[in-house]
C-alpha cells in the first residue's frame, strides 16, 4: 500500500511538473525536501532527549500510576486488550495528555515511545496491530482542548479574538477523532491477517 | 475571559508538568538527575532512525506541490465546493493539512494575512488548521521508527478522520459565525 501511494506521489510530480513546464523547480523542490527532512530529524533530537528523560522520572516516581487512574475510562475505551500497567499503556497515555494540554513537542516522543513498546507485545513485527491502528487513528486526528499553535498564529496576524476559535476547533477534533474511532473499528476486521 | 484562560494556560502547562513531576519525584525518593539521563539516551538513535522515513515521505510531498498537481487538484474541487456554498480558498489548506504541516500552517497564515484573521474564511481556516494533525508524518514516522511495513487501515482512517474534520468545521462555523 504504501509503495504504491509513494510511486503515484513521485509519478504524479514528475509527470505533471513536465506538463506545466516545471521540472526545474520540481527537482529543486525534491532536494530542499531531502534536506528540510534531516533537518527536522536533526531538530527532534533535542525535545526527543528531553522528553524521554521526563517519561523516565515520571515512571520511576509513580506520578504515571495518577494519569492512567485519571484517564482510565478512555484508555478502557479505546485500549480493551492492555494491560493498563503495561509500559506501552503509560506512554499511550503520556501521548494523550500531552496532546489534550497542547504541550505540542512533548506528544511525538511519548508517541514514538508507545510505538516501540507497542512493537514489543506486537505478533507479527512487521504488520500493523490492532492497538497501534488505534492509538494512531487518535493521533492523526488530533484530539485536544488547547490549539495553542492556532490561537498564536491569530494572535501574531492581530486578531481582536484570538481564541473564538478554541469552541469551533474542539468541537470539530472531537467529531474527528469520534469518526476515526468509529472507522477503525469497524474496518479493523476486514484488514486483519487471515491465519 | 476565554482568551485570558487559554493564553495563560498555553504559557504555564509545560514549567507546571516539570515542577509537579520533579517535586512529586523527589518527595518519592526517586534519583532524578540519573532518571532522566537513561531515559534521555533514546532520544538521539530515536530521531536518527527516523531520517530515511521522512525524506522518503517529504521529498514526494515537496515534489507534489512543486511540479502544480496541488493547483489542479484545487481545480477540479473547486466546483463541487461552491455548490455546497463553502469558501474555494480554502481548498489549499484542506489539500495540504494531511500531508505536511509546516506547509498547512503557511497557508493558514496566507489566509490570515489576505482576509483578516476574524473574517469568516479566516475562522474557518483556524478551525481546520486546530482541528486535526499531519496524517502523512505521523504515520510515515510513528510506523517507521518501528519498522512496521503493513500499515493496515491506519492511512484509510486517519484521511477519513481529516476530511470529517474538514466537514465538521465547515458546518460548526457556519453555524456559530454566520
Amino acid at each position: 500500500m504504501i509503495n504504491l501511494i509513494w510511486f503515484a506521489m513521485i509519478i504524479i510530480g514528475l509527470v505533471v511538473s513536465a506538463a506545466t513546464g516545471r521540472v526545474e523547480a520540481a527537482t529543486d523542490a525534491l532536494f530542499s525536501s531531502a534536506q528540510q527532512a534531516v533537518s527536522v530529524a536533526f531538530s527532534m533530537i533535542s525535545v526527543m532527549t528531553f522528553w524521554l528523560g521526563m517519561m523516565k522520572i515520571i515512571e520511576r516516581s509513580g506520578l504515571i500510576k495518577w494519569i492512567v487512574k485519571l484517564l482510565r475510562p478512555l484508555s478502557l475505551l479505546l485500549f480493551p486488550r492492555l494491560p493498563r500497567n503495561h509500559p506501552a499503556m503509560h506512554a499511550i497515555l503520556m501521548n494523550m495528555s500531552a496532546n489534550l494540554l497542547g504541550m505540542g513537542n512533548a506528544a511525538t516522543p511519548f508517541g514514538l515511545k508507545a510505538m516501540q513498546e507497542l512493537q514489543k507485545i506486537n505478533d507479527d513485527p512487521s504488520t500493523a496491530s490492532d492497538e497501534m491502528c488505534t492509538f494512531l487513528a487518535v493521533n492523526t486526528s488530533a484530539l485536544t482542548l488547547i490549539p495553542t499553535t492556532v490561537v498564536a498564529l491569530r494572535a501574531a496576524s492581530g486578531s481582536l479574538y484570538p481564541t473564538e476559535i478554541v469552541g469551533t476547533t474542539i468541537i470539530a477534533t472531537f467529531c474527528a477523532t469520534a469518526a476515526a474511532v468509529v472507522l477503525d473499528r469497524v474496518l479493523r476486521s476486514f484488514t486483519q491477517k487471515r491465519r | 475571559m476565554l482568551q485570558l484562560i487559554v493564553q495563560t494556560a498555553a504559557a504555564w502547562v509545560i514549567p507546571v508538568f516539570i515542577f509537579i513531576t520533579l517535586v512529586y519525584a523527589v518527595i518519592k525518593k526517586v534519583d532524578v538527575f540519573d532518571s532522566f539521563v537513561e531515559g534521555a539516551k533514546e532520544g538521539f538513535t530515536t530521531s536518527i532512525s527516523l531520517i530515511p522515513y521522512l525524506v522518503a515521505m517529504l521529498t514526494a510531498i515537496g515534489l507534489l506541490r512543486a511540479s502544480g498537481a496541488l493547483d489542479l487538484l484545487t481545480k477540479i474541487l473547486l466546483p463541487v465546493l461552491t455548490t455546497f456554498n463553502i469558501p474555494g480558498e480554502i481548498i489549499p489548506l484542506a489539500i495540504m493539512r494531511p500531508l505536511s504541516g509546516s506547509g498547512a500552517l503557511g497557508i493558514t497564515a496566507e489566509i490570515l494575512n489576505s482576509f483578516g484573521p476574524d473574517s469568516f474564511i479566516g475562522r474557518l481556516a483556524s478551525t481546520m488548521q486546530g482541528s486535526t494533525d499531519t496524517t502523512f508524518f505521523i504515520l510515515t514516522v510513528y510506523f517507521g521508527s518501528v519498522g512496521i511495513r503493513r500499515t493496515r487501515h491506519a492511512l484509510a482512517v486517519g484521511l477519513l478522520a481529516d476530511l470529517a474534520a474538514f466537514i465538521a468545521s465547515v458546518i460548526i462555523c457556519s453555524l456559530v459565525f454566520h
